[in-house]
């Protein structure tokens, strides 16, 4: 058995399965009011018990991603303030974008173009935290907007009615833009890239192996090794239900996220002919 | 009160002289009766029937209806066999649907004739009612009661009220000025298939309806939540009877107008129970192409439209270097991670 390492813990990796939840509900609700005008839409609404239903599970779904929100706040806040950790805010294990991560994007690209070596990588790269700061700008937006055309009349107290407007444009536009990143960019970035093909499953089990460690993120491997704090982060393999279930997982989420994706490209391309 | 034998006897009186001629001719042979032979009662101003009513069919009139070449017996086909005149008092119900048999379809689905049928409200139409009798004409002459321009009349002949409504619209006053689109009651309802106004199928076909002049207005409402929702098929959210009202409907500038400032945030409350002035700032018909009627929504538009662009134009180029680079060097690397893999 090969030595496993901790990368996500257990709140970090459920959160991210509710995210995953709610997401696919949210846009298997919203898309088709979207896309109203297409043949699909319809099928896919009354697929999903009509509008009184698809507009229950979308709140529902809603509900659920503004818990996983305010829980992944509540975490960091607790980090910064009662543990009194600044490298949240900066450093290797914080998100925060910084010099590094311009660098490792330049010399990513060369090595795309074959005019250098790979770049090392440390705890998070450039592609992750805009994946993250993605989700982040997102949920606040969109979740804005959304709350807005829920409750427009406790709205309209503060803002005029044509807000709501602009809520709508903004709140399909961001899910489009949202939908359709997960759906392309994030799955290929993390799972259906060559070096990961077909599913990355430290998601769903929280370890990574220590080959994965040292060639993926080789500046975190080494730090640690440095500080002899390696053998703190071993952990043994995870429970056996995990791999079968995050192997059924992201295949019912690569499905229904290349169909959804088909189907907005073909709905993008018909709206445009027309 | 006369039975059909005494009322026999009592037309026959009153027909002697012609049927004096005409019945031996029909007694031996069974050739059905020429126009002529009809007329020669019916074309009696003063004929009546037993309890009065007129039996009288003005041969003018019917000369010049749309009709005007048939024979009698093609309509009241029971008498094309009939041997003995004067005929009894009660005949088969002309059928108009042995000729216009797809109208008679569609009225056969019809609310009219399922009052008629199935809730026995005998006041409800049937053809002769709408179209006339032995005077119809096409519709497309002025003198015919189905001629667009007299449907509100023949409609409001029963429906009263609803002419009294339309006739204070918009739609009415663009009739009255010759305005050859201005909607009338078949537009939206249709001629014959006329169905329950309260239906969601009903209700997403006026829709449609309503866009086939105001082609812009049904496309911006699209781009709403009202309109997607209805797309959908779902008319719980409002169409466009809802906010501008049906026969009654008035422009935004008449005072009486549903969506006329005053009006507002009534009309809202319909379904927005806490609606108040702010609320009503809201543009159901909000253009995100239209800089003059929505500029936020216009440059917000921009913004959106150029940041997908962004994301997907930076990130799609990016993964595409990515896929070609990391598929060249899977077969790199993996020799070099399988020698380590052993010498580890």
């Amino acid at each position: 058995m090969t030595t496993m390492y901790r990368r996500f813990d257990a709140v970090d990796r459920t959160l991210h399965v509710a995210l995953m939840m709610s997401f696919f509900g949210l846009a298997l609700t919203g898309l088709p009011l979207l896309f109203s005008q297409r043949p699909w839409a319809a099928v896919l609404a009354s697929a999903l018990g009509g509008f009184s239903s698809a507009h229950v599970i979308h709140r529902l779904s809603a509900s659920l991603l503004i818990a996983v929100f305010l829980v992944h706040l509540a975490r960091v806040g607790k980090q910064l303030v009662i543990d009194r950790d600044l490298g949240v805010l900066w450093g290797p294990n914080s998100m925060v974008p910084q010099p590094r991560d311009v660098r490792d994007l330049v010399n990513h690209v060369k090595w795309f173009l074959g005019l250098g070596p790979r770049p090392r990588f440390d705890r998070y790269t450039y592609w992750e935290k805009f994946d993250y700061w993605a989700v982040f700008w997102g949920m606040g937006i969109i979740g804005l907007s959304g709350l807005m055309l829920w409750f427009p009349t406790v709205f309209a107290r503060l803002v005029p009615g044509w807000v709501f407007n602009v809520a709508l444009l903004i709140h399909g536009e961001e899910a489009l833009l949202a939908v359709g990143f997960i759906f392309t960019i994030h799955f290929f970035n993390t799972h259906v890239r060559p070096e990961k093909f077909p599913l990355d499953p430290v998601i769903f089990t929280g370890r990574l192996s220590a080959r994965e460690f040292r060639e993926e993120r080789p500046d975190e491997y080494g730090r640690l090794q440095a500080r002899g704090e390696l053998a703190r982060a071993e952990v043994g393999a995870p429970a056996s239900w995990i791999m079968p279930f995050a192997r059924t997982v992201a295949v019912l989420a690569l499905t229904i996220g290349f169909i959804i994706v088909t189907l907005i490209i073909l709905s993008v391309a018909a709206a445009a002919a027309v | 009160m006369g039975t059909p034998g005494t009322f026999g006897v009592r037309l026959a009186i009153l027909c002697v002289s012609s049927l004096a001629l005409a019945v031996p001719a029909a007694a031996q042979s069974p050739k059905p009766p020429a126009n002529e032979d009809c007329l020669a009662c019916h074309g009696d101003a003063d004929a009546k029937r037993a309890d009065g009513r007129s039996i009288f069919v003005a041969a003018q009139a019917f000369d010049a209806s749309t009709h005007g070449g048939a024979s009698c017996v093609d309509c009241h086909k029971d008498l094309a066999t009939i041997a003995e005149f004067p005929h009894p008092e009660r005949l088969a119900k002309v059928n108009c649907a042995s000729c216009h048999d797809d109208v008679g379809v569609k009225y056969h689905d019809s609310i009219h004739w399922r009052a008629r049928d199935k809730a026995g409200l005998v006041v409800a139409p049937s053809c002769a009612d709408c179209h006339g009798k032995h005077d119809i004409r096409a519709k497309a002459g002025p003198q015919a009661r189905v001629f667009r321009a007299n449907i509100p009349a023949t409609c409001g002949g029963c429906h009263a009220g609803i002419r009294e409504h339309y006739d204070s619209s918009v739609h009415a006053a663009a009739l009255k000025s010759g305005n050859p689109k201005a909607p009338v009651c078949i537009d939206c309802h249709t001629a014959h298939d006329i169905q329950r106004a309260d239906t969601d199928a009903w209700r997403a076909a006026v829709t449609k309806e309503c866009g086939g002049c105001h082609a812009e207005s049904q496309k911006t409402y699209r781009d709403t939540f009202h309109g997607q929702v209805t797309s959908l098929g779902y008319q719980r959210v409002a169409t466009c009877a809802d906010c501008h009202g049906s026969h009654d409907i008035k422009p935004k500038k008449d005072a009486q107008s549903r969506i006329a400032p005053a009006h507002l945030v009534e009309t809202c409350r319909q379904c927005h129970a806490g609606a108040n002035e702010n609320f009503v700032k809201y543009d159901p018909h909000a253009d995100r192409h239209s800089k003059a009627r929505s500029p936020v929504l216009f440059y917000a538009g921009r913004f959106m439209d150029g940041l997908l662009l962004g994301v997907f134009g930076f990130f799609g180029l990016h993964t595409a270097l990515w896929l070609r680079r990391g598929v060249k060097a899977r077969g790199e690397i993996q020799p070099a991670e399988k020698r380590e893999e052993k010498t580890a």
